[in-house]
């Protein structure tokens, strides 16, 4: 399997992507439509391959917090959920960032709100791109749109998760996840050993250094603002230094639609089509959500007439391009909810709607 | 008489008692005669006396021992209300040989922690749980825990725990001594010398079973909190011993049968 391309789904392609990682522990809970993560995993065994720890929680509240416990042990850790399993997670991000721990956190995302269906959906943006629990903190969230950047990115995800110490959370959705596609894997990490954890990691106080403390708690307001002041500093690092995207036939577009994950794919269709009745149309993909790629929108704005901003959902991301755009051009939202997928056709004529028509 | 100098005082053979050195030189922000700093005091000698700091991670809670880290000198992780045992689980898993415990309170290990607690017990995880029992929400101002004695006036029950309302005070030691997972489970307090003893021979045992790979250690503390029980310490020690003690009793609740 070294090679050669498999066909896998999504969901099992990131499962195996993690053990290749040299990931140290999984710990979930099912959910709908992303419980082959795990049932890959114990199928796969890979605390025989590697000596990952695979293990199903009580709850999703119980598996962030395991989180919590073995990234602040050094350890490479990973959950992956859907939705309302996110929603529950959300007290656990809000420590993790603000204890400044480097995790990994996969949601496949469905329709909401509430229990809503299981239908892949685009409607958790918000929650993941604006922080989602409590207080003042960023989720470094990247987009795939194929099985093969299901894979790709769990190794990215945890280089960014250390770097910045920082949780990273990977926004798939119930269409990536269950499709199938062709996928290569890289050859497998060797796991750190206990002897390479990183220094401010709790392993046991060794009589050269001072005891290592995880914990969000600073109860002296003038410090817990500076710590809140490094937090930022890291977030606009992460600005100037993370944005990724992609562009597809925006050269001589004179129109823009901007879409990530599963409405990308969908849009490139829309491109063409529109590009066969003579209307220049390009595609701009975020692939990091936050940061969001706004140079490069603001860009576009200077060369575009109008902009379309493609989600499943009510429409989110269509906050942000208006913020890039900044006003010197039309930016409208176009999406289906409740876990339907937009056809190519609807997006053309939802352009010629509320943009071109406009 | 030959008049004692501070260093003649201090001498090795003139001390009858010192501190632990895995106890910190800070302060404790703990309320005169409260049970935390004793058991505190208790857990890190004993944690020297076994040799064990450099493998030693603790957990604490949310609520009065929030700050433990700041006082027992190990590597130490500051959990979410409740969730202590979910931490320990996946830092003992991917850390096997460390010694790992959690520090809990009522409102923490009874109240929002119960799914946690349950399932770290039953599957056995091999950790140290200690779980102080004061029958009150403390750090927030006292008021109703799950632990909290019937008829027991707390700032959220001002006329006293009416059980038709609000259930019953839940023994949450005797309900994990029932789950296979647990190896070793005892109910102590520190609110007399002869208490403090019984309880460091069993905080000992509870760090001397994790070696053995047998399920969790479980050691609840019935204590005080004259602050949040509105008594002076004297009487609080009092109002203990003919209230809290009758509802649990102290002693041994599981023990190692092999």
């Amino acid at each position: 399997m070294d090679e050669e391309y498999v066909l896998m789904k999504g969901n099992e392609a990131l499962a195996e992507a993690a053990i290749r990682a040299g990931v140290d522990g999984y710990f979930g809970y099912p959910i709908t439509p992303q419980s082959e993560v795990m049932e890959y995993l114990t199928a796969a065994k890979p605390w025989e391959r590697t000596g990952m720890v695979v293990f199903q929680a009580e709850s999703e509240v119980a598996a962030i917090n395991m989180l919590y416990g073995g990234a602040g042990a050094g350890k490479k850790v990973m959950t992956s959920s859907s939705s309302p399993g996110i929603s529950l997670m959300q007290e656990g991000l809000s420590y993790i960032a603000g204890a400044e721990l480097p995790v990994v956190v996969v949601n496949v995302v469905r329709g909401g709100p509430g229990l809503g269906t299981i239908q892949p959906s685009q409607s958790d943006y918000f929650q993941a791109t604006k922080g989602g629990g409590h207080g003042d903190y960023h989720l470094l969230v990247l987009a795939p749109s194929s099985v093969q950047e299901m894979a790709d990115f769990i190794e990215d995800a945890f280089e960014l998760a250390f770097k910045y110490r920082n949780p990273v959370m990977i926004l798939s959705d119930g269409a990536i996840g269950q499709m199938m596609e062709k996928v290569k894997f890289k050859p497998q990490k060797t796991r750190r050993s206990d002897d390479e954890l990183p220094g401010w990691a709790t392993t046991g106080k060794t009589p050269d250094r001072e005891r290592n403390i995880i914990t969000s708690l600073d109860l002296d307001p003038y410090r817990q603002e500076r710590f809140n002041i490094h937090l930022q500093e890291k977030y606009r690092k992460m600005e100037a230094e993370e944005v990724r995207y992609e562009t597809f036939r925006t050269e001589d577009a004179e129109y823009l639609l901007v879409a990530y994950g599963t409405s990308s794919r969908i849009c490139q269709k829309s491109v063409q089509l529109a590009r066969e009745e003579g209307i220049k149309v390009g595609l701009l993909r975020p692939i990091t959500l936050y940061p969001f790629p706004k140079e490069p929108v603001a860009q576009l704005a200077t060369q575009v007439k109008g902009m379309l901003s493609v989600e499943m959902s009510a429409g989110q991301m269509v906050e942000d391009v208006r913020l890039a755009a900044n006003g010197r051009i039309p930016v409208e939202h176009f999406g289906r909810m409740g876990g339907v997928i937009p056809a190519p056709e609807e997006i053309v004529e939802a352009l010629k709607q509320k943009i071109i028509g406009g | 008489m030959a008049e004692l100098d501070l260093k003649d005082i201090i001498a090795e053979e003139n001390v009858v008692y010192k501190k632990t050195k895995v106890l910190t030189d800070k302060p404790m922000h703990y309320c005169p005669g409260c049970g935390h700093s004793t058991l505190h005091r208790i857990i890190a000698e004993v944690i020297e006396e076994m040799g064990i700091q450099e493998k030693t991670i603790g957990i604490a809670p949310v609520g009065c021992a929030v700050f433990m880290y700041d006082y027992i000198d190990v590597d130490s992780q500051e959990a979410a209300h409740g969730r202590a045992p979910a931490l320990a689980t996946a830092i003992k898993r991917l850390l096997p040989d460390r010694y790992v415990f959690t520090y809990q309170g009522d409102g923490d290990l009874a109240a929002i922690g119960t799914a946690e607690t349950i399932h770290a017990c039953n599957r056995g995880e091999n950790i140290t749980m200690f779980f102080v029992n004061n029958g009150i929400y403390g750090m927030t101002g006292g008021q109703m825990a799950p632990t909290t004695l019937e008829g027991m006036r707390t700032s959220t029950t001002p006329y006293g725990r009416d059980y038709h309302l609000m259930g019953h005070p839940i023994k949450m030691t005797d309900l994990v001594a029932q789950l296979p997972g647990t190896y070793y489970v005892t109910r102590q307090a520190v609110h007399t010398p002869n208490y403090v003893r019984k309880t460091k021979k069993a905080v000992r045992k509870a760090f001397e079973y994790q070696a053995l790979g047998k399920g969790v250690s479980f050691v609840e503390v019935v204590s005080n909190c004259n602050s949040g029980w509105k008594m002076p310490p004297v009487q609080a020690v009092k109002w203990l011993d003919e209230n809290m003690l009758p509802y649990y009793p102290l002693g041994d609740i599981k023990v190692p049968q092999d």
